[in-house]
Order: C-alpha cells, then structure tokens, then sequence
C-alpha cells in the first residue's frame, strides 16, 4: 500500500466536496479497493470514507412500496433487514463470506460495477434506480460495461430504490476459487412484466435477457424459455468456463431462477 | 477399549494448546534486534535476458541500507541439486546452475534479481520498485512437447536442449514389454495429465539470517521441514560455511506439504546479506509471491499403455511421461517422475513386466518438485485410472479386474526394483467395500436419479513406498545424501527426558506421537517425556520429515536409542538391587528382579545415574544419555483401497462428492487420532487436486492462477464427512514399531478414485464416449465432456 491521505467526513455535502480534490478516491467497505491498494495496484492520494455518513445508511419502504437501502449499508444488514423483498435479502446473504458482508456495502458494489458481482444483477433485474448527490439514474442506464457505470468524478451513490416485485429469485453459479458469479441470473415478476438480469457472463457486463423476459411475461415458468437459447458471442471465456459454457448456465439458471421463484 | 496412553491411545496433540491459542512461535515471529529487512525484485517475464540492473534510485531511497544484484553473487555458489538421475544411455542428467539471484538471464516469472535491504519492509519495498532492470524479452517455453521440438528457445543456454533426461526403466525391460503389449489380447491405452499444483502451505516461508560478528558465526531462522539438510546444503555448496559456524533453526512451522523441503535462494541470500551487513536481515513472502516462488507439484503429461490376457490379468504396463521441472532444478525434484514415480508402477498387481519413461523438461515455469507423496500419486493415478478404463472395455467389474490381479504373497518382488515386505489388498479391500456400503450403491443412485443428479461410484487401491529411504540403496540411485534419521535421548535426574530428533514437525503432532512411544517403553508418563526437534544446535544430524517417514524412521532412531537407556538403566538397577543385569525386568516404570520382590523406581535409577554414590563407576559411565541413528533397510509399503461416491448436475455439469470412504492399512499405529487427521488432510488435498486445483499458465508464461480469486483451494463445504478406517492392519516387518506412514496416502490414492467416480456417473448416463476428464474437474470441463 502507498501513502495516502484519509478522510472520514459525516455528511454527504462534506463527501463530495472532499471527492472534488485531485485524485481522490471514494472508500466504501473497501473489499475491492482495500485488496487491490495492498497489492500497490492503485494510488490515491486521498481516500474518503464514506462509511460514518448516517443518512447513507439503512433500509426503509417508501410510500410508493419501494425498498429504499442507503448505500453504504452493509451486505450483512441487507441480508438480515431487507424482509420486504426476500429475493433481495437472500442475494445478499450469497454474497462472499461473512467477513466479506459486513463490510461490504451495495453503493460499493453498484460504484465498482464488477461484471462477476452479485448486486448488479438484482439493481437491473429490479429496475432499481440508484439515487446519486445530485440526480436518479434508472439501472437501464446506469451500467455502461465491466467496471463502468454512469456516476461522474466524484459522484456518490447515496440510495438504492428497488421496486418489490410479485416474485423474484436470483440464483448464482461461483467461480470455484474466487466464488464470484460465474454466472448469476436475477429473475423478477413485476405487474408490468418480468425482468431477468445476468451478471458475470458477459464481456459487456451485468444485462438482460430479452427473449427470456418477453417469454415469461407471457407465461411465468421454467418451461418457457425451452426455446430460447443464448449465443457465445460476447461472452467471457477464461480459465474457469467458455464462453459456451457461460452462454449455456445463463439459459440453465434462469430456468432455476423461475423455478425458485415459484 | 481404547487405550489412553502409550502406544495405541488417541491422545489429543499437545502442540495444538499452544497453535490454537495463538502462541505459536513461527519464524515470522521471530524478530531480532537491529534487524533489517528485504524486498525480491522478481523477473515480470518467464525469460528474458538481462542486460542491466541500475540500482542507483533505489539505493537513494529512505531507509535503504543496500540493493544486492546478481554481481554481489559472483564467486558464490549455486542452490545445489540434491539427486542426479542417470538417463537410458547410462548418462548423467543435464544439470543447470542455479544461482541465488539472476546472473545473465531470467527464466521464470519470479525468479528473483536484486534485493533492496532496508530498515523497514515497505521502505524496501518502495525501494524494490525504484529498481531499473534492463530486460530483452525471449521467447519463453512452457509447454514440455513444445520445449524439446527441434529449435525451441533454451531455457539453459549452456545445456544442449531442454531435456535434463530421458530416463528408462527398467530399461532392460524395454524389448520385453514391448513384445508383450504387441501380442497381447487386449490393450488399453490413456492419455492424461497430472495437474500442476501450488502448495498453498498455511504458512508463507519466511527467512531471517543472523550473524555473529564476535564468534563469526551464522544462524538462519527457517520455514524448514528438514533444518539440518538446509545447513548442509547452504553452508557447504552455496556460501561456503562451514558446519559449525552455522545453525539453521526451524521453529514452528506451519505446513510444509513438500514445498519446504527445498533450500531455496531467500535463505541462502538472508544469512549472506547478514554476514555482509553485519545485521539480521527477515524477509516474509507474500502469499503472491510464494505462488510464484514455492517449488509446485506435479505435472506431468502421461501416456499409459495397460496389456491384458482374455481373463484380465495384466501382462505388461508402458508408460511415457513428460515431467515438468520448471526453469531450475530444486532440491529433489529429479526423484520425483523417477525413483518416487517408476517404482510405484506396479502398484498393487502382479504385472509381471513394466517399461517405464519419463523425459524430465526444462520450461519457464516456476520450479517443479516433490509435493505430498510425491511421484506416488502420478504412479497411482495413471495405474488406477488404466485399470479402470480397461474393466470398462473388457466388461469386468472394477472391483473383481483389480482382485484377479493383486499381490497376495509376501515379500514380492515387483519388475521395478523394490520388494514389498507385507500386505493384504482383499482385506482392505473388503474392508472399503463395507464400510462404503458399496451394496447399497444402486439404491442411492436412484435416489439421486429422481432428483435428476448423475450418481457415481469411484474405487481404487493405492500403494506408496514410505519411510524414505535405504542410504545406501538410494545412493545407488543418485541420491546426494543418506536418508537415515537420529535421535538423541536425554534423561534427566529426576527421570523426565528430552528426545532430541532429527525429524521436523510442522503440523504431524510428533510431540505428542513420539512422547507416546518412548513413555510406553519405559512405562512413564507421557508428560515425562519433552520432543526436541527443529533446530541444528540442539539436535543430532537428521535428514527431516517428508515422504512418511518420521515415525518409521525417525521413530526407529528414537526406539534404538531409548532401548539404549533402557539397557544400561538395567544395569544401574542391577547394581542398586545387587542382581544380574539379566534378571531386571521394566514395567510401568519400575526395575524389578525376575522372581523376587525387589524393585526400584525408574526415578531412583535415572537420580543414581547423575548422582552416582553408589553406581559401579568401573564399569559404566554415569550419566543416562543415548544416541542412535537409523537407516531402514527397505521402505515401507502403506497401502489401501478408496471410494467416492459423486452425484453430477447435468445441466452444469457440477461435481459434488457424496461420500469418501478410505480403507488403509498403515502397519501399527501409535496415535489413531492423528492418523485419521492425516488421513482427512491428505484426503483434502487429493480431492483438491480432482476438483478445484490446477496451476495454468498462459502462452507467455504468465501463471494465470496468481491468487485465490482463480486458484481453487478445497474448502471444508468441498469435502464430505470422510469414512476412514485403519483396522487392516499388516506390521512392517523391518522396523521397530511395525510401522509404515500414514501422511501421503490420502492425497495419493484419493484423485483416482475422484475420477472414476465422475466418469463412472457419465458412463451410466450414457455418455460412453467419456472415458477420461483431465483435472481438475471443474463444472466447465465435466459439462464440455458430456456435449461429446
């Protein structure tokens, strides 16, 4: 690890203006960063905290039913507080080990954007908007690709804003060794139709999968996407599966995931 | 009942009161004063050479006390090869320097270059990246076949390729075997690979040299498993030591697996740096590093050839192995594809003719080299997996084919130059078949069939060659060094004693095991007895702990020289009873007449031996102090049979282990419960190895399996409760104790039966073209198996 200046400011305002010096770096649970500042991958200058900010934490429903989770709450209370929308909470618990989760935060997660993590998958298979310093970004537009999303330099993920669908289930399949997804399918049935995201097999990123969600609009079970079948192209190959093998666990765990969400 | 104590109990290990409350004392703990601490640059590339290493910036940098390059090294020696293998034309292997840091070229990613020392670790590690290393990149080669193509890139420009040898045996056998497999019935050819592994010891390896500038002496602080060969080996051929100058110490260390047999260049370049800065000099591995540094395991590439008459029996086994050695060679890793390997390959069958090849290669790989068991489990896996295969093909049963065909005479002497003294391979077999309620298999695979999973059932046997090894027979095979083991035994006046022994513990429970032993002898308790082990001031020259070999070996020196005390303890007795030495009698600690009522205490004894007023001082020495070294005349043959039972997802072609069942037969035993966690470790491993292990690298040489975000280790939710029993038990005839070894068995006879429990399960699916999954297996490969 490099030197580095630290700041730990308590509400978002002294964030962002503490996000505006050069160099700065948002630090949330720190469970990329840390790791990858010990291996002197990264350099900032500066790191800020955002973990002492109490409007940044906690699970609340909106009027609208919304479950509103402030960003830097931990995989851990999600996990044990976000009994409004179980899917949520059990994808939470999935993720890494439990060290992992109480540190771990989901603005960490959604600001990295790995295109292996799990909450990516939830965010866009929810239709979740994440609420920033300064505007609403719709999951649809917020990832943009691995590791890029829509947040500016220095923007703060301050809430995350998940409609609670009808039914929902995320199933994750993990790399043997880094127990990221492998691949992860997040299924959601909303009145308005359903929704499927798939996270860690894409070069592209977290996305979602068209045909399934128009099959299963139109008929809510495993069966239905019998037909379908999703193409090689673009999607990541290495050590632990082709870009066949992912290809073929998005269509075998989303039919799992329907399964589960009964 | 169970026994609980001596010989026999399952006594809980008493080093563990001080590892699971955190006051173990590593070599990382160890921090001298004025110490200083270095940084390893390290090659980026597999090979390249080196033009320059500019040091100026890093040597300006705070903190930095001197940047050591290769140049500091000129006129010091080499990290020796401790085993030359002679290859089919009767020719020495091609031998490589090694030197301590880069001279000229760099030929792995990590080799190391220079080393910044200074008063803290991350000044010098911020020094390190100040370091200007000048490098023309060349080619590298990684794949073995690709390495002894004609023009491939050298790794050693001065050898003639990159072949250290080409190794036959019995070479005399060749024509035979040859002949046998052209005329035989039926063969059955596999191709397969054994995965290259790292071995991921809990403990990183860690080194502090110390020098005495008063004495002129130098002492080295080690992650070891055998500290008296890393002072033979650095002291007489890499800094020119002599022994007595230098004290190599091994405290407690924390799993070795192998991986820390080896006298690797940290070492040497911590007690040279201390010498010439006249301070204590630590370096702590990273564990990204150690993947990069620690000599791996395995890999080899084999083609199996399995001849058979219309019965089954086995008529001739072929066998041609590329053996990795990586870009050096460590300590022992010639052995390792040859005399750890070859003698191995007729494992538990009368076959009576055997050809074996190996062709050990040069690449730009870290260095390869022994790794729990060794050779065996490449021997075990080959074998196993062939017979299996061939049951297949002839449609016998896995079971019956391997029966038709055991040893059950004893000794036998096997077509690959060792003689096997003692065995019974129904019986453990009967033993597996039983407690893996192998009857009930077809039940339980319907089961899982109605949860749409693949059910199979994988069994093999295994044999291993322990309680390494005859010096003088292993001399014979080139062997640098005896492989005998000592022990010294100390008793004190007031009757507790110290056994110092050569044998190193680091995580075997030896303080506990061997206490077990010597108590039982002489009939004390066991917390009379204190095991001193793991450093060359305190203890007599021993060869270390490997290859199961401690208790056999070095449990034998330990036997030989209580049986010493106990002699000459007879002869005190007889003096102070006034009765013949013949007549005296040892147990539960007391002397006692044969015949009459008289007896002493064994505390009245051990207190005249040192305080000798009444002691027959012409006739004995006083004191009551023994050594003994032991070389076994043969090895031992641990052997077993193994179950799995796997259930396999179709859809993602997921492995999950149902059951593990283990049948071995270890000779006797001293501490049940510490084999059975030797059993349950090696186990751990093996199906590490069948399931989530394997070390890649990529066409640059770059090891893609760096970390654990890529490199699989076994975790506990990977592992079945394991169903272990050692009640087969047929004693070593050749040592003391009757006993054989137990710390390898799992990790060898375990992959194979991984293995053909997976193909097992496809087979039954009706996926009959899958006859063989390298490892490990993994989701993808099982899944890319069953599309055909």
């Amino acid at each position: 690890m490099y030197a580095f200046d630290f700041e730990r400011p308590t509400t978002i305002a002294d964030a962002v203006k503490a996000l505006s010096a050069e160099d700065a770096q948002a630090l949330s649970g720190g469970q990329t960063l840390i790791p990858t500042l010990k291996q002197r991958l990264a350099s900032p200058s500066r790191l800020v905290s955002l973990t002492a900010i109490p409007e940044l934490k906690g699970i609340c429903v909106a009027d609208d039913g919304a479950l509103c989770i402030g960003a830097a709450t931990s995989h851990a209370d999600v996990a044990a507080e976000a009994t409004a929308y179980p899917a949520l909470a059990a994808l939470a618990g999935q993720i890494g080990d439990p060290a992992v989760r109480n540190r771990g935060t989901i603005g960490g997660s959604l600001a990295n954007n790995d295109p292996s993590a799990c909450y990516p998958a939830a965010a866009l298979g929810s239709g979740a908007t994440i609420v920033t310093d300064r505007r609403k970004i719709a999951a649809d537009d917020y990832f943009q690709g691995m590791f890029e999303t829509a947040l500016d330099e220095g923007e703060i993920i301050t809430e995350v804003r998940f409609p609670v669908p009808e039914k929902a289930a995320y199933i994750k399949f993990e790399q043997p060794a880094s127990r990221f997804a492998l691949v992860g399918v997040f299924v959601a049935k909303y009145a308005g139709g359903v929704r499927v995201a798939v996270t860690g097999a894409s070069e592209d990123g977290v996305f979602r999968w068209a045909e399934a969600e128009a099959a299963l609009s139109s008929d809510f079970s495993a069966g239905a996407i019998d037909g379908l079948s999703v193409g090689a192209d673009g999607m990541i190959g290495d050590l632990h599966g082709t870009p066949e093998y992912r290809a073929h666990l998005v269509k075998v765990l989303t039919a799992r995931a329907v399964a589960a969400a009964g | 009942m169970p026994k609980d104590h001596g010989i026999g109990a399952s006594q809980k290990r008493r080093e563990d009161v001080r590892f699971l409350t955190g006051r173990g004392r590593y070599t990382d703990d160890i921090n001298l004063p004025g110490q200083a601490h270095a940084c390893f640059v390290r090659s980026q590339v597999a090979h390249g050479r080196l033009n320059g290493v500019d040091t100026a910036a890093a040597a300006a940098m705070p903190g930095v006390i001197r940047v050591f390059t290769g140049a500091d090294f000129e006129g010091v020696g080499g990290l020796p090869c401790g085993w030359q293998v002679t290859d089919r034309h009767g020719q020495p292997m091609q031998e490589p320097g090694h030197p301590v840091l880069a001279q000229g070229k760099v030929r792995h990613v990590g080799d190391p270059i220079a080393v910044v020392v200074a008063e803290t670790f991350e000044q010098a590690r911020d020094a390190a990246e100040m370091v200007d290393v000048d490098i023309t990149e060349l080619d590298p080669v990684i794949d073995m076949k690709a390495a002894l193509a004609d023009g491939a890139p050298k790794v050693h420009d001065d050898l003639s390729s990159n072949l250290c040898y080409d190794w036959g045996f019995v070479e005399d056998n060749r024509a035979a075997v040859d002949e046998a497999i052209r005329n035989a019935h039926h063969v059955t050819t596999l191709e397969l690979v054994n995965n290259r592994l790292v071995p991921n010891a809990m403990e990183p390896r860690v080194a502090v040299g110390d020098y005495n500038f008063a004495t002129d002496d130098s002492t080295l602080y080690t992650t070891s498993q055998n500290p008296h060969v890393i002072r033979l080996l650095m002291g007489a051929f890499v800094l020119g030591i002599p022994e007595h100058k230098l004290r190599v110490v091994a405290p407690d260390v924390g799993g070795g697996f192998g991986s820390k047999i080896f006298h690797y260049a940290e070492e040497a370049f911590c007690t040279f740096a201390a010498k010439q800065l006249r301070r204590p000099v630590k370096w702590t591995c990273q564990r990204s590093e150690s993947f990069i540094t620690d000599a791996h395991g395995r890999d080899h590439v084999t083609k199996i050839e399995l001849a058979l008459d219309k019965e089954g029996h086995f008529q001739a086994i072929r066998t041609e192995t590329y053996a990795n050695m990586g870009a050096y060679l460590s300590t022992f890793a010639p052995s390792v594809p040859t005399w750890l390997h070859g003698t191995l390959m007729a494992g538990n069958y009368k076959t009576p003719l055997i050809y074996v090849n190996v062709k050990a290669v040069f690449t730009n790989t870290v260095p390869v080299d022994a790794y729990r068991g060794a050779g065996r489990p490449e021997a075990t896996f080959q074998l196993e997996r062939v017979i299996d295969k061939a049951a297949r093909e002839m449609g016998i049963d896995p079971v019956e084919i391997r029966r038709r065909n055991f040893i059950t005479e004893f000794p036998y002497a096997t077509p690959v130059a060792v003689e096997y003294d003692t065995g019974d391979y129904h019986a453990t077999l009967d033993k597996l078949l039983e407690i893996a309620d192998v009857a009930g298999f077809d039940k339980r695979r319907a089961e899982s069939a109605k949860r749409g999973k693949l059910r199979g059932l994988g069994l093999n046997c295994y044999i291993e060659a322990c309680g390494i090894a005859p010096s003088q027979l292993v001399g014979q095979l080139g062997a640098r060094a005896g492989l005998y083991e000592s022990a010294t035994v100390r008793v004190n006046a007031t009757g507790g004693l110290v056994v110092m022994t050569g044998s190193h513990s680091h995580g075997q429970g030896h303080e506990t095991s061997f206490a077990q032993v010597v108590a039982d002898m002489i009939g004390i308790d066991e917390n009379m007895v204190e095991i001193v082990h793991g450093d060359t001031a305190n203890t007599p020259m021993g060869m270390g702990t490997y290859g199961s070999r401690s208790l056999a070996v070095g449990g034998s020196a330990m036997v030989r020289a209580t049986e010493k005390i106990i002699a000459k303890a007879k002869k005190i007795a007889a003096h102070l009873m006034e009765a013949s030495p013949d007549d005296i009698e040892l147990k539960d600690g007391r002397f006692s007449v044969a015949g009459t009522d008289k007896s002493v205490a064994w505390g009245d004894v051990t207190l005249a031996a040192y305080v000798p007023h009444n002691y027959p001082l012409e006739e004995i020495e006083p004191g009551l102090e023994e050594t003994a070294f032991y070389d076994p005349s043969n090895f031992t043959y641990p052997a077993g049979a193994y179950a799995c039972e796997v259930e396999v997802d179709p859809d993602t072609g997921k492995v999950t282990i149902c059951s593990f069942a283990a049948a071995d037969d270890f000779g006797n035993i001293v501490n049940p419960m510490i084999v059975d966690g030797q059993v349950h470790g090696g186990l751990g491993q093996g199906i590490g190895q069948a399931l989530l292990e394997g070390a890649a690298y990529d066409e640059s040489g770059q090891l893609l399996t760096g970390s654990y975000m890529d490199y699989a280790m076994p975790r506990a939710g990977d592992l079945p409760s394991f169903t272990i029993d050692h009640s087969c038990q047929t004693p070593c005839t050749h040592n003391p104790l009757g006993v054989k070894g137990c710390g390898e068995a799992g990790a060898i006879g375990s992959p194979p039966a991984v293995v053909n429990a997976v193909v097992d399960a496809l087979q039954r699916a009706g996926h009959s073209n899958v006859t063989h999954i390298d490892m490990p297996l993994t989701p993808s490969r099982v899944w890319a198996a069953m599309q055909g």
